[in-house]
């Protein structure tokens, strides 16, 4: 019973670890580059804009997917570790 | 074949699709009417999500809004796409894993209060009512505009068809109507635009189209944007936006009412597991984004096409700009389309310097010496989308397509939150709190004559718009955003987190958004009484009432937490209750009740 609750817990910090990371991504794609970055990015051109622009419109959705299978896949990945997968 | 005929066929074809669909699959139990079973495939359900998610604003108006925004109006995309990552991360698995009926359920429950189920349900009525009415309008403008019928026929008819599939087949019947409705929706978005990026551009996909080159003057196209609307007055399409703290908070703000919207949360329960519910929150993101994706494609053509339709001389124009801004076209020589939409009122022209031809351009320039006086058109975002076929001359079944898809879209979202509000009426009131002892027969009635009432109710909010009604943004966004978000999330990473903390919490974040939306929009909505003019200056340090929404899930957090740690530990059980939604195991023989 002790080692299942310290195995859960260890699981659940793994998890709220994961969970930063895949969050500082998505801060930084989408307030960072798309918005607070987006005059120090000015000078990459994009297609008759800035980098800023591509991100603010297309660059941080497509970072949103990636991330989110990402997520699920590690996930997936620790739920077998841990024995916690159904 | 007329218009009028194929359009028929086109709607008429897809509602034959939504009444089969409601017919094969009616609910026979209460576990079929919340959560369709429970066994929806993970991508099926991305797919329902997507259809439930994205409304008649995002078919039919946010082209718009990017169109005439530009990149000041990047928040829209970023805040409605960016929710499924906190979603699919911070609630959607462990709400699961809980393995209830609605978003009330887990609140009552977690925090072991019915007053908290019952604030709870007050948001999640005023925050979905809200939201539909919108739904219930833009199907009644679908209708009249495509069908020739009355907008108060098409708000009927549009009730008729969900009442058909939602009342009988609930959640069931909406999950595999939605997966159709996605279906319709997307090739009817995705067609026009296609073939408008080839025609601009000459690369048909039209996410890459808008970052290349404009074929008739081989300028980039954005480029050629900012230069068309910078020779007539406009602010640059891609101009950076001065206020960046509120367009940060803008975002945040849809991003935590998306994660907070329960007619999207209760998507995530019809799945197997909870593995399943973290796959299909990716699914329904990738589903949304391929019309997100397109949208500012279609928004930055749109607008270019609308210019130089206005002003021909400008399409193959590399620098002579303000020669060309000279020759607008005349009135007389306008196009068929504009004619068309004109007899709707979405299109003006009022010829103030009497010279026949249509000077459109942003009057807060002073352009006297070009002789004009004043701007003479005004072009509703709305058309935008909906005139896109006709614009680029595409066939006639590509305008029914885009019909059909525009109702798609109103239906899809509408049926999704008419099944949070009944299930919270009939589940989280009647089962729970009222008659705990109903049995399971008395709470399907329940739930369909629950499910009847808030149609009507939407029918007739639809008729009569209240003044919340174009309001979804401030108050669909910011009560989910601000109540419902941080109390679910609080109750799955907290394990100290009390009743007493989390309904203060609630309390605060909902009151101090209202408090902040009614200063500005008017208290309670009502025309005239805003205590301070909606204008930039006048917003504390620049914070606009649409984007408040995250300030207030800040005030909750903090209030929560504050008032917790003074009063009472939850019990055992509750942290027991807590650590059991953080594990997997175990979710797909979630206990029926």
């Amino acid at each position: 019973m002790a080692d299942d609750k310290s195995n859960a817990a260890e699981y659940w910090k793994a998890n709220v670890r994961l969970i930063f990371g895949c969050l500082v991504v998505w801060a930084f794609v989408s307030y960072g580059c798309a918005i607070l970055f987006r005059p120090i990015l000015a000078n990459i051109p994009v297609g008759g804009t800035d980098l800023g622009f591509w991100f603010a419109q297309q660059g941080s959705i497509l970072t949103f997917i990636v991330l989110i299978f990402f997520y699920a896949w590690r996930m997936n990945k620790l739920d077998q570790k841990f024995g916690l997968g159904e | 074949m007329s218009q009028f005929a194929i359009n028929l066929l086109f709607v008429g074809a897809s509602f034959v699709l939504y009444i089969g669909i409601a017919i094969w699959a009616r609910a026979g139990s209460t576990k079929d009417f919340y959560v369709a079973g429970g066994g929806v495939h993970p991508i099926t359900n991305g797919m329902a999500t997507a259809a439930d998610w994205m409304s008649a604003a995002s078919f039919i108006s946010m082209a718009g809004i990017l169109a005439s925004g530009g990149y000041g109006a990047s928040g829209f995309l970023m805040g409605w796409t960016g929710g499924y990552v906190i979603l699919a991360m911070l609630l959607a698995p462990y709400l699961r894993k809980f393995g209830k009926f609605t978003v009330p359920d887990f609140i009552g429950d977690r925090f072991y209060s019915n007053t908290a189920r019952f604030v709870a349900i007050v948001c999640l009525i005023i925050a979905s009512v809200t939201y539909v009415i919108g739904q219930m309008t833009g199907a009644g403008v679908a209708f009249s505009r495509f069908l020739e019928v009355s907008n108060t026929w098409g708000i009927w008819l549009a009730a008729l068809i969900v009442f058909l599939y939602a009342v009988f087949g609930g959640m069931k019947g909406i999950t595999y109507t939605q997966v159709a409705q996605y279906v319709v929706l997307i090739v009817a978005y995705t067609i026009p635009a296609v073939f408008i990026a080839f025609q601009l551009t000459g690369n048909p996909i039209p996410m890459f189209g808008m970052f290349s080159t404009h074929t008739e003057s081989g300028v980039p196209l954005l480029q050629k944007l900012d230069d068309v609307v910078s020779a007539l007055g406009f602010q640059d399409y891609t101009a950076d936006v001065d206020n960046k703290l509120n367009m940060v908070l803008f975002t945040l703000s849809l991003m935590v009412g998306t994660a907070g919207l329960p007619h999207v949360i209760i998507r995530f329960f019809t799945v197997p597991k909870v593995a399943d519910a973290r796959w299909s929150a990716g699914w329904a993101l990738v589903f949304i984004a391929l019309l997100y994706l397109t949208a500012p494609a279609v928004g930055s053509m749109a607008r270019l096409n609308l210019m130089t339709t206005v002003y021909p001389e400008m399409a193959g124009q590399v620098e002579n700009y303000d020669e060309a801004a000279q020759t607008p076209i005349l009135y007389e020589d306008r196009p068929e389309w504009f004619r068309t939409w004109e007899d709707t009122g979405l299109i003006t022209f009022n010829d103030v310097n009497n010279d026949g031809r249509i000077q459109f351009y942003n009057d807060a320039t002073d352009y006297a010496d070009r002789g004009w006086e004043g701007n003479e058109l005004t072009v509703n975002n709305d058309i935008l989308v909906l005139a896109n076929p006709e614009i680029a001359n595409l066939p006639g079944w590509v305008i029914g397509l885009i019909a059909a898809g525009g109702i798609a879209a109103a239906l899809s979202t509408a049926a999704g939150l008419l099944l949070a509000i009944s299930s919270a009426i009939s589940h989280d009131l009647i089962k729970t709190m009222i008659n705990p002892k109903i049995s399971e027969k008395g709470e399907m009635l329940a739930a369909r004559i629950s499910m009847g009432g808030a149609i009507l109710l939407a029918t007739y909010l639809g008729l009569n718009p209240p003044g919340f009604a174009a309001q979804t943004v401030a108050l669909a966004f910011g009560i989910a955003g601000a109540s419902l978000f941080p109390a679910l999330m609080m109750g799955i990473f907290s394990t100290r987190m009390n009743n007493v903390g989390a309904i203060a919490g609630m309390l605060a974040g909902l009151i101090c958004t209202l408090l902040y939306i009614f200063t500005y929009l008017g208290w309670f909505f009502i025309p005239g009484t805003n205590t301070l003019a909606n204008t930039p200056d006048n917003w504390i340090l620049g914070i606009s009432p649409l984007s408040f929404g995250a300030i207030g899930a800040m005030i909750n957090f903090a209030v929560a937490f504050a008032v917790s740690s003074v009063t009472a530990k939850p019990p055992q059980e509750i942290r027991e209750l807590v650590e059991s939604v953080r594990y997997p195991k175990g979710a797909g023989v979630a206990i029926d009740h």
